[in-house]
């Protein structure tokens, strides 16, 4: 098991190479030269000059790329075109606010996503299986920012139940701090809770046909230590994959979230990054999310070894 | 030379053919609902100017913000432009970008999975390249590809198709991984039959049926993040009437116009749900032992 723990870890290290590729010849592909393009149509020579000295864009396409990982590996993403800061202090700044919205809609949508599959798999064909298989193709059709609107239309224009937009850190109180985070959590939730119910049907469904379900109902275990102790924890292994698989969902979505809700965090950087064009600072910030994505499926698939001990590498 | 199936289908009396096809559809109704939303945004979508619309750009200054009415349907934006007439001519838009995508997507993956599924070293370079492609969220994707292009529809078709097809030529290559080693092609290797016609009349119509139901996924997907860059402001021009694109003009008034936001938003969701509807449907009834499972 540590051989493959191992394994499994260095496996990152070529899916990470190429994200890094990716990233450095985006700049490099696109037509025309990348200095003009990010200096705007308003751009004079001088600034265009400027921009191209400033990212290293007149030296040799090797060394640059030698460069920039190198910096890279020193933890250093670039310098800000617009702000004129280091790209890392920048996401560093912001990265509070997205990193608790992510968290807190992991857990509820995963406390939420779990028993509704559960119950639907086990009363299957009845209403609650049809409501939580409606509710699932909702999630997947609905737009996280459409969601995002309706609810604050119900929430907060209608009802003045809660904050319309805004983040507080917990440090402005419990309250304040929680109300501004129901929204964006419930909006960002719907898809991935969406997948995860959907899935842990699916995998319910097959581990309940099983013969040693029947042999513990039959004994006369409660239905409740049948589902939890015997059916889902051997439905697990591709829950968590699926939960692995949809934080890319949670991802793409938190910066949509972000910028409905005027939280200031990764996801109002990389807009305000689009609309001035600042690349490095999108550069940084897929670099970022990417290896947050990586590390996550890299403990997923970790999991498995104490999820289901019968499987060896 | 064999005898074609569809020349045997045509002897088959009709009446089991067609019995056939409403089995089918009374099994699976979520086929029927979905093609029929999807075909009224198609229709809505290609007749546009006959369906009482006015220039989706004609700008009205005294007729601003107007909430909507009998005259002013969906009521008017901060520009005076009909919302109406924006959100209908918004139906191509949304539209195009899911079908050209999937198309596109499926197309390339479709071509990438092939030869990657035949081929040792091309197998190992592209996976590593799709599993990089594949760690990065879509919505990143586009929207680091936007940020250098000019906006554009072809762009934004582009930027989208470029994170679509990894998942695609992964399951193509699954597909033709599973295929390669079953028993009727070793048979029909066996006998001599050419390596392309062997891909043409063995391995690729084995790839259709998944591909039809991942193409409505992906169709789905890439209306969203079409609508997602838009709203994010690196999508379609601002001067194109996408549904994206009218709800980012109604941001900043959603408290005092929420109409502006909601009815195109209304509309791309339930356009996706359509899709959804009828991909979840054309999987139950070509896939039954994954339609068991989901």
């Amino acid at each position: 098991m540590f051989a493959y723990i191992i394994r499994r870890i260095l496996a990152t290290i070529p899916v990470m190479v190429v994200v890094a590729l990716f990233v450095f010849a985006l700049l490099h592909l696109s037509p025309g030269d990348p200095a003009a393009i990010i200096a705007g149509d308003t751009a004079t020579a001088d600034d265009i000059a400027r921009i191209r000295q400033k990212l290293g864009l007149d030296q040799p396409i090797y060394i640059q790329f030698a460069t920039w990982v190198w910096a890279l590996l020193h933890g250093d993403l670039g310098i800000s075109i617009f702000a004129n800061l280091p790209v890392s202090k920048l996401i560093a700044q912001r990265i509070e606010p997205t990193v608790t919205l992510t968290i807190s809609t992991l857990v509820v949508a995963v406390l939420a996503a779990i028993p509704m599959g559960v119950v639907a798999a086990w009363k299957a064909g009845s209403w609650i299986d049809r409501v939580v298989m409606v509710f699932a193709v909702l999630g997947f059709s609905v737009p996280v920012f459409v969601l995002a609107y309706l609810l604050i239309y119900v929430f907060a224009i209608s009802t003045d139940l809660l904050p319309v937009q805004g983040y507080v850190t917990i440090s402005g109180g419990l309250w304040p701090f929680l109300s501004h985070l129901v929204m964006p959590t419930l909006a960002l939730g719907m898809v991935f809770a969406a997948l995860i119910a959907r899935m842990t049907r699916a995998s319910m469904l097959d581990v309940l046909a099983q013969d040693y379900i029947r042999t513990a109902q039959a004994k006369g275990l409660a239905n409740d230590k049948v589902l939890i102790g015997h059916a889902l924890k051997n439905a697990a292994v591709p829950i968590v994959t699926i939960i692995g698989i949809g934080v890319a969902s949670l991802i793409s979505g938190v910066v949509v979230t972000e910028t409905v809700f005027a939280i200031p965090g990764l996801g109002r950087l990389t807009v305000d990054a689009i609309l001035r064009r600042d690349y490095p600072i999108i550069q940084g910030i897929i670099l970022v999310f990417s290896a947050a994505y990586v590390l996550v499926n890299l403990l997923v698939d970790l999991s498995y070894t104490f999820l289901d001990p019968r499987i060896r590498y | 030379m064999t005898v074609a199936p569809t020349d045997l289908a045509a002897f088959a009396a009709p009446s089991v053919v067609k019995r056939g096809v409403r089995d089918t559809i009374r099994r699976h109704p979520t086929i029927i609902l979905g093609a029929t939303l999807l075909g009224l945004m198609a229709l809505m979508a290609i007749f546009a100017p006959y369906l009482g619309t006015v220039d989706p750009q004609a700008l009205s200054p005294i007729r601003r913000l107007r909430w909507p009415s009998a005259q002013y349907w969906f009521g008017t934006d901060m520009l005076g432009r009909d919302i109406y007439s924006r959100t209908i001519y918004g139906g191509r838009v949304s539209l195009t970008v899911g079908i050209s995508v999937a198309l596109l997507s499926i197309s390339l993956g479709l071509l990438i999975g092939l030869v990657t599924g035949f081929s040792r070293w091309a197998d190992a370079i592209m996976m590593r390249i799709m599993d990089g492609l594949m760690s990065i969220p879509a919505v990143l994707i586009a929207i680091a590809l936007m940020a250098l292009t000019r906006a554009s529809m072809e762009n934004v078709i582009f930027a989208i198709t470029v994170a679509e097809v990894p998942r695609v030529t992964r399951l193509v290559r699954g597909v033709v991984l599973t295929l390669r080693e079953l028993p009727f092609v070793e048979a029909a290797h066996a006998s001599g039959t050419g390596f392309f016609r062997i891909l043409w009349r063995h391995i690729l119509p084995n790839t259709l049926p998944p591909l039809l139901v991942q193409g409505t996924f992906v169709a789905a997907s890439a209306m969203i993040v079409e609508a997602i860059l838009s709203f994010l402001g690196a999508g379609t021009p601002p001067n194109v009437p996408s549904w994206g694109n009218i709800m980012a003009e109604g941001r900043s008034l959603f408290q005092v116009a929420y109409y502006i936001v909601l009815i195109p938003g209304t509309f791309l969701s339930t356009t996706v749900l359509a899709i959804n509807l009828l991909g979840d449907g054309l999987r139950d009834a070509l896939d039954p032992r994954l339609a068991r499972r989901m």
